[in-house]
């Protein structure tokens, strides 16, 4: 009978095809000509600018993210890997600002890599074994800080935050574009981004055909934790201190959220890095709109889960399985 | 069978009855006309080869589906079951192959689940227990009935369900492949159990396909085929060889005039795929197999007599206890199927959908899926190099469809499967096993792919070949092994690759032909 229900699987009606293929761009222009219409001192290259800085930490959790998704796991861990990020950066200083990046991004990837080992080798749940990690992640991060803000002094890592390319494009937002595009690429033209589809696509049918299903997992994980390690590194020199108690606070939903509005399905099988990007700026022009509007934020919340609610509908099953 | 005579002093009605049951899916139809009478304190067994449409059957009689055309009858009355709730309020009660039972529960409230006996509204655990001990007691199963389920063996709580099932004060049991994860012993508890039953006038439907199992417990038998009732009768009037031959749709007299094909001689080169003594305990009992280089082997068997069960084990699939295979007289790394797709074993499998494609994906990431490091430097793929390879298959095998980027799911089963064969075709490998190629597949495409087996024999690939279809397995090999139970069971190779001899080897080597035809 298996047969059948190739037969059956009826075509769904072309809007929720076209919702989830274009929605999330369609949606960014709205909220963007919205905003160019109504909200005051908005259409100024200092406003826009702006809102890139701000979104830099979102897009790069979303990125590692969508790769996560695309093999049919989660990663809840983000914000916490942030937390850890902002603690260990000050600690290596003394070596100099780039020994000190390189080492916190290393203390990522072993994060990543204990998320991905749970995954892939133990087989626990993603949601289980990230979770574990958020709550736990976040209390180490604080006691490497020793429990207190620290004040970052070193110029490098303060230009990160502060510095702007010939005075308007700032640094952190063209790392956060490098990074977009070379997961893009990884997606699309590496041996890595095919099994990642792959293995969220049909899992053992990827096992049957000798893809190495765990490494992948491995991976996915480990690049997610290390682009969070960046993301927290970044607010951090933007800071000017290190916040282990508040940094990337519930950082993951906003990051689910950009993943599946810019139309990765969180049944796996397929990544959307352009609609990640999408899908985080549409999420940080919809804050803006209301905090520039002197709107309540509560009124941002609840169209936001509107917008979540739209773009899992038409994710449904049905389409993608 | 001493139950015969107790159930003849009876009045024996149909307590449940199929008419004329017609149920149509889209391009399939998967009962036609078929009608089924069970009568109070039969043991009736329901037999049948994959797609046969026993299941169906089963569905239509706990009001799973409702059939399309024709009635069912319970108690000589016309019925329409909504849901399968209804059939077991009415007293049908179903036991499947996979327990489906909750876990964490404890025996007893397993046994009780949705009729607790209650007190002020509260479950009564007391009262509870002491009914689950009682019923379990009956049929003589020693349990602490407070234990979670999930602590005992599969077996076990097999029989919990079986318990489950006659508590509910059944008049009729469905039993869907009951001993498949049995052992011997249980197996003997669960006939008891069903024996008893038996007395006490209620009907069982025992699906199985254990032929021992059957003429051991059955009093009655319907054989399904391709969605119609191919015979119906008593069980004792059956010989093993012609009971299959009624499942496989072959007559035996028939087969036994009708000479085998030619099959080329294979000279005595060293084997391309060797694997000894490869054992997963209970399923597979020490497979010995080898394949030559233009071979084709048939590994033929009934359902679950472990064919497609080897072919996973030796990709590496499913983990086995014991046992090597070597590619070229290589041992290969046990459990990676990543290691035997290197060293050039590969496996079409059966299940297409769950197993096979990646449903989501392109035709040609689909194609390149397995040889993506072959086209790629440093991990990153030249697209111009899996076009090539992709544009080269799709011609080769005719693959029809839009283009290279269209979606897998999009493709008629023919094509998919012929997307699956160019995944390994292109690897060029050594030995390919083939678990039902051409199942569910239109008849061009069949004749499509049986020629390019034999192609690639010719090329000096080694080949596997499973298939439920008797000629396929006949006219496709050079040799077949049968097993049965999980064990090679016998060995057809030359002029003795008949359809006769492989059904008489299915079905045991006890049976003699001439008795078996005089049968059909």
């Amino acid at each position: 009978m298996a047969d059948t229900s190739v037969v059956s699987r009826g075509h769904r009606s072309g809007v929720s095809d076209w919702l989830r293929e274009r929605g999330v761009y369609v949606a960014l222009a709205l909220v963007l000509a919205l905003n160019l219409a109504v909200t005051s001192n908005f259409a100024s290259t200092g406003s826009i600018v702006l809102q890139l800085i701000e979104v830099v930490p979102i897009l790069l959790v979303a990125l590692g993210l969508s790769l996560v998704i695309g093999t049919e796991g989660i990663d809840l861990s983000v914000g916490s890997v942030m937390a850890i990020a902002a603690g260990v950066l000050p600690l290596y200083l003394g070596y100099g600002a780039v020994p000190a990046i390189l080492i916190t991004l290393a203390v990522g990837a072993l994060v990543g890599l204990l998320n991905g080992t749970l995954v892939a080798l133990v087989g626990i749940q993603p949601i289980v074994a990230t979770l574990g990690v958020l709550v736990g992640g976040r209390g180490l991060a604080q006691v490497i800080a020793g429990g207190q803000q620290q004040r970052i002094s070193d110029d490098t890592i303060r230009a990160l935050g502060s510095l702007r390319l010939a005075g308007v494009l700032p640094v952190s937002v063209l790392i956060a574009f490098s990074a977009v595009l070379v997961i893009s690429w990884v997606t699309r033209r590496t041996t890595f981004g095919r099994h990642v589809v792959a293995v969220g696509g049909n899992r053992r049918a990827s096992r049957f055909s000798g893809l190495p299903v765990r490494r992948t997992l491995l991976g996915v994980y480990v690049l997610s934790a290390v682009l969070a390690a960046l993301a927290g590194i970044l607010a951090t020199a933007r800071l000017g201190a290190s916040d282990t108690p508040n940094v990337g606070q519930l950082i993951e939903l906003s990051g689910i959220t950009a993943v599946v509005v810019g139309g990765t399905p969180l049944s796996g099988g397929r990544v959307r890095i352009l609609g990640t990007v999408a899908g985080a700026l549409l999420m940080q022009l919809l804050n803006a709109t209301f905090i520039m509007n002197n709107l309540p934020y509560t009124y941002a919340q609840m169209i936001q889960a509107v917008i979540i609610l739209v773009a899992i509908y038409a994710q449904r099953p049905g389409v993608s399985s | 069978m001493a139950h015969h005579e107790t159930l003849a002093q009876r009045v024996v009605d149909p307590v449940l009855e199929v008419v004329d049951a017609t149920v149509r899916f889209p391009g399939v139809t998967a009962l036609d006309e078929v009608s089924f009478t069970l009568l109070q304190g039969q043991i009736h067994a329901l037999v049948g080869e994959n797609g046969a449409g026993k299941s169906s059957l089963i569905k239509v009689l706990t009001g799973v589906y409702q059939p399309d055309g024709g009635e069912v009858r319970y108690g000589g009355q016309p019925v329409r079951f909504d849901d399968p709730a209804a059939a077991q309020r009415a007293g049908i009660s179903t036991i499947y192959q996979e327990v489906n039972l909750v876990p964490l529960m404890s025996v007893a409230r397993n046994i009780f689940l949705g009729r607790e006996p209650k007190r002020l509204g509260l479950i009564d655990y007391r009262e509870m227990n002491r009914q689950a001990a009682a019923v379990l007691d009956r049929y003589g199963i020693g349990l602490d009935v407070t234990a979670p389920l999930r602590s005992l063996g599969l077996g076990v709580q097999q029989m919990v369900a079986v318990a489950r099932a006659v508590s509910l004060d059944a008049r009729v049991v469905i039993m869907d492949e009951p001993t498949s994860s049995l052992e011997a012993k249980e197996v003997e508890t669960l006939f008891r159990v069903i024996r008893l039953l038996h007395e006490q006038g209620v009907a069982v439907v025992y699906v199985s396909h254990r032929l021992d199992e059957l003429f051991a417990i059955c009093d009655e038998v319907t054989v399904l085929r391709d969605g119609r009732t191919v015979h119906t009768g008593r069980m004792g009037d059956l010989t093993k060889a012609s009971l299959v031959a009624a499942m496989l749709g072959r007559d035996l007299a028939a087969a036994k005039q009708r000479q085998g094909t030619t099959h080329r001689e294979i000279d005595e080169t060293p084997p391309v795929l060797r694997v000894r003594g490869l054992q997963r305990t209970p399923v597979l009992h020490g497979i010995d197999l080898d394949v030559r280089p233009g071979e084709v082997v048939g590994l033929g068997g009934l359902l679950g007599a472990g064919r497609s069960e080897t072919a996973r084990a030796v990709m590496g699939v499913d983990p086995v206890d014991r046992g090597t295979v070597a590619v070229d007289g290589t041992e290969i790394r046990r459990g990676s199927p990543g290691a035997a797709v290197g060293a050039g074993l590969v496996l079409l499998p059966e299940d297409r959908r769950n197993e096979g494609i990646i449903p989501n994906l392109s035709i040609r990431d689909n194609i390149v899926l397995a040889a993506l490091p072959r086209l790629s430097r440093a991990g990153v793929v030249s697209d111009r190099r899996a076009d090539e390879l992709v544009s080269t298959f799709m011609r080769r095998l005719g693959i029809r469809a839009s283009g290279p980027h269209q979606k897998v799911r999009e493709l008629s089963g023919g094509n998919q499967q012929k997307v699956m064969l160019a995944r390994w075709l292109c690897l060029q490998p050594k030995v390919l096993i083939l678990d039902e190629p051409t199942r569910g597949i239109d008849v061009g495409a069949k004749a499509e792919i049986r020629d390019l087996i034999d192609e690639l024999a010719a090329q000096g690939l080694g080949l596997v070949l499973i298939s439920s279809e008797l000629d396929e397995v006949v006219e496709g090999s050079d040799r077949v092994v049968v097993l049965r139970d999980g064990r090679i069971a016998d060995e057809l190779a030359g002029d003795v690759v008949t359809e006769a001899a492989l059904l008489q080897a299915l079905a045991g080597r006890a049976i003699d032909l001439t008795e078996a035809a005089a049968d059909g």
